[in-house]
């Protein structure tokens, strides 16, 4: 009998949901006996190399390759999890949101104090990724089944709710655990 | 430097009569100025935040200019299908802006308005508080000229109507259009009868006639009007009120409109009848702005009234009944037509309905008891008054008796205002208006319900198809969703904002039927457009919210077919995105276009 | 005083007249979920969170008054469903970010949030563009936070009775405006009581900040609602 499979990503986040990921402290000696890791930022698996249970996503999507990192999670996930305040409601990167995208570029890069006259350019290369017209959280994008609230959630409540994914438990936080900051 | 002293010496500094110190100041200035916030606050004791607050809730108000001619071109859906499109199009371009801006000279504000009753007649207008009905692109372009070369909206009308609307006070494009005159409305009226009889019998007799009579309101709620009088007279105070609602803003009701011009006497003596009913002194008409054309007119039957004995002191020779009218404008919001948010509007203050209990019989105008009757239901107690309940009774049907105006439009070979009697069914009212080809009908303006043929033996009554008048017919080749997000649009902008549901929750619901339309649905939005109207009918604090969800779940119900047509079937999950759209500002502001285009759809 | 009988969720309780529904639940050791409501100003209706049934009618339990004889539901299950829609559609109609506001914690908003446990909510964020007024010299109104409860409207008001702040415009843009001039002239005990009478970060006291720390804020171990709950009425 095979391990359940974990996979997580960072999309437009600033990895504050791993580091409290990580928080599990030695926790993690018991998790990596009950599962299995696959594609993730903390190992060097770079590829789904096999069907997943739980994915876990930190961040919303700012840009077309968040959004293309997403919808193959969701291909390669059974269940599809958002961490934290930017997954769940696009986060710190959405206080952009409602400014036209062309202010804030300009703002950045063209009229910026910092930026040198003759360096006044939007950036605009094929390895860059396109940025969205508007930062969206992840069940706007594709269908997600379970949310972690929190900037970033606990160490605890991660630790609760991966565990009772894995153990087909229905998820029952406690109040303290549950919090939006 | 701007003064402001005589305007407001006009109106005695009244705080009651703020709609119409703001009136005279927007007229003045095209707008109200920040020296006329201040000085209207020191003089009617209010912080300048709360006189601003007044300003910005009304349409017809605004802080910043609108222009020297303010063009508001109605926006209803009969204008949609009558072709505002172009005429849009024709005003922005001679203009020279778009609708909302004003144009680089001042000279001219282009803005949308909510329906304006004259959805027999569009695609129409209102400048400068002129009305402008069937309008053409030409027609536009003439009249854009026109204001530019120093012409006042007035000189720019265009041929008379009909009846009234011709008179020296009027003289106004409006066509009346009534094209069936029923017994009561339409009916033989001796002036003076209503209130000679009336004055003749006890007050509590007068009660228990229009009681008789089953008289139910006519602004589409139906709240009897003989009970409603009875409360009002039996609570004590030391002022009761009549309040007439005039503010007809359901779109697709223009019947109050020809009430006021060309019966307008028989309004006021059914006034005057409600209040020797209850007991009160003073009478208000509450007049929706769009029908200001009227103002003028309505104050001079008024005067001739009074000369007549009519109103005033000793109305009729009755030794103890003195009753008066005064007239007091709207300024543009939907909701104003609810009955509490009425009389805070009255009140000059902002639109917002008050909570029930308690209500406008024990507590409305001035928190003096105030019957609030529809213009409709005044104008027929005069004549049951004039005739007696036993006449009233022999028409109509045993719980709704008498007759109602109905105000057709769309596509119909005659739209315009009927006087039917209650128990005709939708088809023979089709057959009469020349709708028989109608795919759909929507009774009771967007509040109401949108019915397809499956519901065409419907009986216009008020235990079937309760209207305060509206119908609006949809030809074949319509497109319904556009008819429901027009309603939506309608909705959205006229909620007060006071309570969550009403304010957010439709909102929301109009995202949801966009994604459907736009092929973005799977079967469960379907169920949550359901849910979500629900929950806002249940929760919302007033009529508009307990209707607002309407037009999509009347149509979810008669036109299922449509949404169903719609739906991608197999997905459980669709998501309101489209990467390409979502890239669009992106790729425009780095000046490329993403790699992968096949990555761009699911 | 008349008594007034009446059941909440089959279980009897005693009211005087007068007394709105919020108030006699409360009376009686029931707690029904409340935002807008304010104990001492006229409540206004506006949330429509504390929704109740009564006789298959739905109303406002802080604004409707308690009648003899009323069956109140308080806590059927699609009546709390109905309070978490309203709940989330109050966070999606404006911007609120938690992690970065002031009032997090002792929030009304959030902590009503947190006693129904709401992961994300059901419908779309609008992401609205609310302007900022930092210009009064005592006070901040941060109206990506504003739920239009008014409370602000009823209770800060100058001695001559004129409102220091008001609503402006209407339907969704409808927003809370400070009067410049009597919002320059609020003593610190006046900006003090406008911030706390605001349930949600909305209304800052300038030059104040993060007071509280993690763990004994407000709402931070017991859920709103806990001290009708638990409170002497029981």
């Amino acid at each position: 009998m095979s391990k359940p499979v974990i996979a997580t990503a960072s999309l437009a986040g600033c990895f504050g949901c791993h580091m409290s990921l990580l928080d599990i402290d030695d926790r993690i000696l018991q998790l990596v006996e009950l599962v299995a890791l696959d594609k993730s930022p903390v190992d060097d698996i770079k590829r789904f190399t096999r069907p997943v249970d739980i994915g876990l996503i930190e961040g919303g999507c700012c840009n077309s390759e968040n959004v293309h990192v997403l919808r193959s999670f969701r291909e390669n996930c059974r269940t599809l999890v958002s961490v934290g305040e930017c997954a769940t409601m696009g986060g710190l990167p959405a206080l952009r949101n409602g400014i036209p995208l062309k202010e804030c570029l300009d703002e950045a890069y063209m009229n910026s104090p910092t930026v040198a006259p003759e360096d006044r350019l939007i950036p605009n290369d094929e390895e860059l990724p396109i940025i969205l017209d508007k930062v969206y959280p992840c069940h706007e994008i594709v269908k997600i089944d379970a949310f972690l609230p929190g900037c970033p959630p606990s160490a605890d409540l991660i630790w609760e709710a991966v565990t009772a994914l894995i153990q087909g438990r229905p998820l029952d936080l406690p109040y303290n655990l549950v919090k939006y900051d | 430097m701007e003064d402001f002293k005589d305007i407001l010496a006009r109106r005695k500094k009244d705080p009651g009569r703020l709609l119409d110190i703001l009136a005279d100041v927007q007229a003045r200035e095209g707008r109200v100025p920040p020296a006329a916030v201040a000085e209207i606050a020191r003089a009617l004791k209010l912080s300048e935040a709360e006189v601003r607050g007044v300003v910005t809730f009304y349409h017809f108000f605004s802080l910043d200019s609108r222009g020297r001619a303010a063009v508001y071109l109605n926006d209803s859906v009969t204008s949609r299908m009558n072709g505002r499109a172009a005429v849009a199009r024709a005003f922005e371009e001679e203009a020279g802006c778009r609708f909302g801006e004003v144009s680089a000279d001042a000279l001219i504000g282009l803005f949308p308005t909510s329906c304006i009753g004259m959805n027999d007649q569009e695609p129409s207008a209102i400048i400068n508080g002129v009305v402008f009905t069937r309008l053409t692109a030409e027609r536009a372009r003439d009249i854009v000229r026109g204001l530019r070369a120093g012409a006042s909206a007035r000189d720019l009308v265009g041929t008379y109507g009909d009846g009234a609307n011709q008179s020296d006070l009027v003289r106004a494009m409006v066509m009346n259009d009534i094209r069936r005159r029923g017994p009561v409305l339409f009916g033989p009226f001796e002036p003076g009868s209503a209130v000679r009889a009336a004055v003749s019998l006890k007050p509590e007799q007068v009660v228990e006639e229009v009681r008789r009579s089953n008289l139910l309101g006519r602004g589409g709620a139906g709240f009897p009007t003989g009970l409603k009088w009875d409360l009002c007279r039996k609570e004590k105070a030391d002022r009761h009120y009549v309040v007439c609602n005039a503010d007809e803003g359901e779109p697709g009701t223009f019947k109050d409109r020809v009430i006021l011009t060309e019966l307008p006497r028989l309004l006021f003596e059914g006034m005057a009848v409600a209040g020797y009913a209850v007991g009160a002194r003073e009478g208000v008409l509450y007049l929706r702005a769009e029908y200001s054309y009227l103002k003028a007119r309505l104050e001079s039957v008024l005067d001739a009234m009074r000369r007549e004995g009519l109103l005033g002191k000793n109305v009729a020779g009755s030794p103890d009944f003195d009753f008066d009218i005064i007239i007091k404008s709207g300024a543009g919001a939907y909701v104003c037509g609810e009955e509490s948010a009425l009389l805070e509007s009255a009140e000059g203050k902002r639109g917002e309905p008050r909570d029930r209990p308690p209500f406008p019989v024990q507590v409305g105008y001035q928190g003096q008891p105030t019957t609030v009757n529809n213009v409709e239901t005044l104008a027929t107690a005069a004549q049951v008054l004039a005739h007696g309940a036993a006449w009233f009774t022999s028409m109509g049907t045993p719980k709704s008796a008498g007759t109602k105006l109905l105000s057709v439009s769309g596509d119909c070979a005659a739209p315009g205002v009927y006087e039917v009697e209650f128990g005709l069914t939708v088809r023979d009212l089709l057959d009469m208006v020349g709708g028989g080809d109608a795919q759909a009908v929507q009774v009771g303006g967007p509040s109401g319900t949108c019915l397809s043929p499956a519901g065409f033996d419907r009986k216009v009554c008020f235990s079937d198809l309760a209207t305060g008048g509206s119908v609006i017919v949809f030809g074949p080749g319509r497109d319904i969703f556009e008819a429901v997000a027009s309603f939506m649009e309608f909705f959205v902008e006229e909620s007060c904002g006071w309570c969550t549901p009403c304010r957010a929750g439709n909102v929301l619901l109009k995202r949801k039927f966009e994604k459907v339309v736009a092929g973005r649905g799977a079967a469960r939005d379907l169920e949550e457009l359901e849910a979500w109207g629900k929950l806002v009918k249940a929760t919302s604090r007033c009529g508009l919210g307990q209707t607002s969800p309407n037009p999509i779940l009347t149509t979810l119900q008669n036109f299922r077919g449509l949404y169903e047509a719609k739906v991608r079937t197999g997905a459980d999950f669709i998501p309101d995105f489209d990467l390409g759209e979502a890239l669009q500002e992106g790729c425009s502001a780095a000046g490329r276009q993403p790699e992968c285009k096949e990555s761009l759809h699911d | 005083m008349t008594e007034i009988r009446f059941t909440i969720d089959g279980r009897e309780g005693r009211a005087t007249a007068g007394q709105t529904i919020v108030e006699a639940a409360k009376a009686n050791g029931v707690y029904i979920p409340v935002l807008c409501h304010y104990e001492g100003l006229k409540p206004v209706g506006s949330c429509r969170v504390c929704t109740v049934r009564v006789g298959g009618k739905y109303m406002a339990a802080c604004t409707q008054p308690i009648a003899e004889g009323m069956a109140v539901e308080n806590t059927a299950p699609d009546l709390e469903d109905m309070r978490r829609a309203l709940i989330e559609m109050l966070f999606v109609e404006g911007n609120h970010m938690c992690p970065t506001c002031e009032k997090s914690g002792n929030c009304e908003l959030q902590a009503l949030a947190y006693r129904y446990r709401i992961m994300a909510p059901r419908f779309p964020y609008l992401f609205p563009v609310r302007e900022l007024d930092a210009s009064s010299p005592k006070i901040m109104l941060e109206r990506n936070r504003c739920i239009q409860c008014l409370r602000c409207v009823r209770a800060i008001r100058a001695k001559d009775g004129r409102g220091v702040f008001a609503a402006r415009d209407r339907t969704g843009r409808v927003t809370i405006d400070a009067d410049r001039n009597l919002a320059a002239r609020l003593t610190d005990e006046e900006a003090r009581r406008a911030m706390d009478v605001c349930p949600v970060g909305a209304i800052l006291r300038k030059e104040v900040g993060f007071a509280v720390p993690i763990g004994r804020r407000k709402f931070d171990r017991k859920p709103i609602g806990s001290d009708v709950e638990e409170g002497p009425a029981r």
